[in-house]
């Protein structure tokens, strides 16, 4: 069973969930489980899990370099680019690929009849695996600071995972291309809201998209106590499970504010997060 | 002034308060153009209520699309591409629409001419006026790509709004994280106004952005938004940011009345005006427009 923990809104407790029930279920439900950080922009899980680094993998990518002295000036490169990466100049005889915006599809190599185009490596993240209670349980995908694909990063930490009875994926904020990268590849979708007008409208924005790709889904209610009703009448007339409320308890941003595992911090916690996970892999949800 | 000041407000880690301080600094500003860049969820328009008076269409990008009765099976397309976008599923070839990036080699290549290259138009732009000025934001269609392009476009309308109308700033609620559309919130901005919280991720994801801006050399400002619920925390990041000369002009109390402002959409100064969150707010939009008038900061 594939997990994505996503919410739409940032800063509403992905992290909190993911790392929460990654941690209930290896310390106390002894399961075969992996936690995938997915979120490569802003990688936070490592702050909660403390776990031991064994092994890093570079992430690259293929850019394109156009040696001048080749190049007729064809235009045939800058044609194929679908992401507008190519400068010509063919009055100066200036023809570059602007790295900010090159995919690294290769499509220029192909076309090019010159054989003008070369390709290197250029590193664009990094993976690494660590051990936690058992071997190899959490992955991190990082994107370098300054790099602009992190869809591709995602990808390619998805691709490093491997089956267990549980993989749970912490996702990015939001609900275009590097969530849907991570949301298509999960079986179960665990949207985590707070009950807010800005909470409750990402919310809508991320249901909708779990919908569109088919997926079944619950809803994580965390800094619960405001009863703020829009919320919970949207999700009784859609019919969503709320798996869980976790309250907003001062004691509890303190200790994520320390880097704590909220699951760790009572009893209370830690029967919640095993709550969470019994009704997912009970199917008592919809 | 000649050219509109344009102020990014952004964050790293979400949900530090991005969209509050906008919404805040916004009633603040006078003669200013809005704009929201976090087009993947947008959240500004619930507290300046936009009336839009023009929608458009915005292209996000395109899809492969292989046409089976033309397909000859030769797998060249699978082969070439480098998104993994292609598998071979019940005997045919078949396009994973959320893997492709659109990017148009495989029907370049493709010897029978089976792959087609559509576009999606999936995305909006509006146009509105908030009882506060002029605002510009956009809605990615759902799960869409290219909110980079998307952004790009939402703040070239607002720099040509802003001239046409002599406003003096654009002041952009940004996007979280410090992937594309962070990147295309920044690039030639004037001044980046980050929000962050005294939690270990905030902070970490907070250095991130800034060795990101640090790459644009655009100059920042920090606020810590909810310092008290670590207060000791706050301090170390105030310390370690002041070390890199980064300066912190806002230190911003937990505060309930923020959920409760928000709820009745309205910005913290139109809620309660004589609260002492609402008087910081004039403290911090002071000190952002004299450290934009600064002769070495821009």
């Amino acid at each position: 069973m594939k997990i994505a923990v996503t919410s739409g809104k940032g800063g509403t407790g992905k992290t909190t969930v993911s790392t929460g029930l990654f941690h209930v279920l290896t310390k106390y439900m002894k399961y075969n489980v992996q936690l995938l950080d997915c979120d490569v922009e802003e990688p936070d899980c490592h702050i909660f899990i403390k776990a031991s680094e064994t092994e890093s993998f570079p992430v690259y990518l293929s850019v394109p370099e156009i040696v001048a002295d080749k190049c007729t000036f064809c235009g045939k490169c800058k044609a194929v680019c679908a992401f507008n990466a190519i400068v010509m100049l063919p009055p100066i005889k200036f023809i570059e690929v602007s790295k900010e915006l090159c995919h690294g599809c290769g499509a220029c190599t192909y076309v090019c009849p010159e054989g003008a185009i070369t390709e290197h490596n250029e590193e664009i993240g990094k993976i690494t695996h660590y051990d936690y209670y058992t071997r190899d349980e959490f992955i991190e995908g990082r994107m370098s600071v300054g790099k602009a694909l992190q869809t591709q990063v995602i990808r390619e930490t998805i691709r490093h995972s491997e089956e267990r009875s549980v993989v749970i994926f912490d996702s990015p904020p939001g609900t275009s291309c590097p969530v849907v990268a991570t949301v298509s590849k999960a079986d179960y979708v665990i949207m985590v809201t707070e009950p807010t007008p800005f909470g409750f409208h990402d919310l809508k924005l991320m249901a909708e998209t779990v919908k569109q790709l088919g997926k079944r889904t619950g809803i994580v209610i965390n800094k619960a106590g405001l009863d703020y009703k829009p919320l919970y009448d949207y999700i009784h007339t859609n019919k969503i499970t709320i798996l869980a409320e976790i309250p907003f308890k001062k004691e509890l941003a303190e200790a994520y504010s320390n880097g704590r595992i909220i699951a760790e911090s009572d009893n209370g916690m830690k029967t919640i997060f095993q709550g969470i996970i019994q009704k997912i892999l009970n199917g008592q949800t919809n | 002034m000649d050219k509109p000041i344009e102020i990014v407000i952004l964050s790293g880690k979400g949900g530090t308060g991005k969209t509050f301080v906008t919404s805040a600094l916004a009633s603040l500003a006078e003669n200013a153009v809005f704009t929201d860049c976090d087009v993947d969820a947008a959240d500004l328009h619930l507290v300046l209520t936009p009336d839009i008076y023009k929608t458009e269409d915005f292209a996000s990008g395109s899809k492969a699309i292989i046409e089976q009765e033309r397909c000859t099976l030769c797998g060249l397309c699978k082969d070439l591409c480098r998104y993994q976008a292609i598998n071979f599923k019940n005997n045919q070839f078949e396009i994973d629409e959320f893997a492709c990036e659109g990017c148009g080699l495989c029907a370049v290549a493709c010897p029978a001419e089976a792959i087609r290259i559509v576009s999606y138009n999936n995305n909006k732009i509006y146009h509105a006026t908030t009882r506060f000025g002029p605002m510009v934001y956009g809605k990615l269609g759902i799960a869409e790509e290219n909110s980079g392009r998307l952004v790009s476009k939402i703040r070239q309308y607002a720099k040509e709004l802003a001239m046409q109308k002599g406003a003096d700033y654009i002041i952009t609620d940004g996007p979280p994280g410090i992937g594309c559309p962070v990147i295309s919130s920044v690039t030639g901005a004037d001044l980046v106004i980050a929000v962050t919280e005294p939690t270990l991720s905030g902070w970490h994801d907070l250095e991130r952005l800034l060795g990101l801006i640090n790459g644009f050399k655009t100059p920042v400002k920090v606020i810590i938004n909810k310092y008290d619920l670590n207060k000791q925390m706050a301090d170390n990041i105030e310390r370690n940011l002041e070390k890199s000369g980064v300066t912190v002009i806002g230190k911003i109390p937990y505060d309930e009345s923020i959920v409760y402002a928000l709820i009745e959409g309205k910005t913290i100064r139109e809620y309660s005006p004589d609260s002492q969150l609402a008087k910081q707010f004039n403290v911090i939009w002071n000190q952002v427009k004299s450290s934009i008038y600064e002769p070495d900061s821009i």
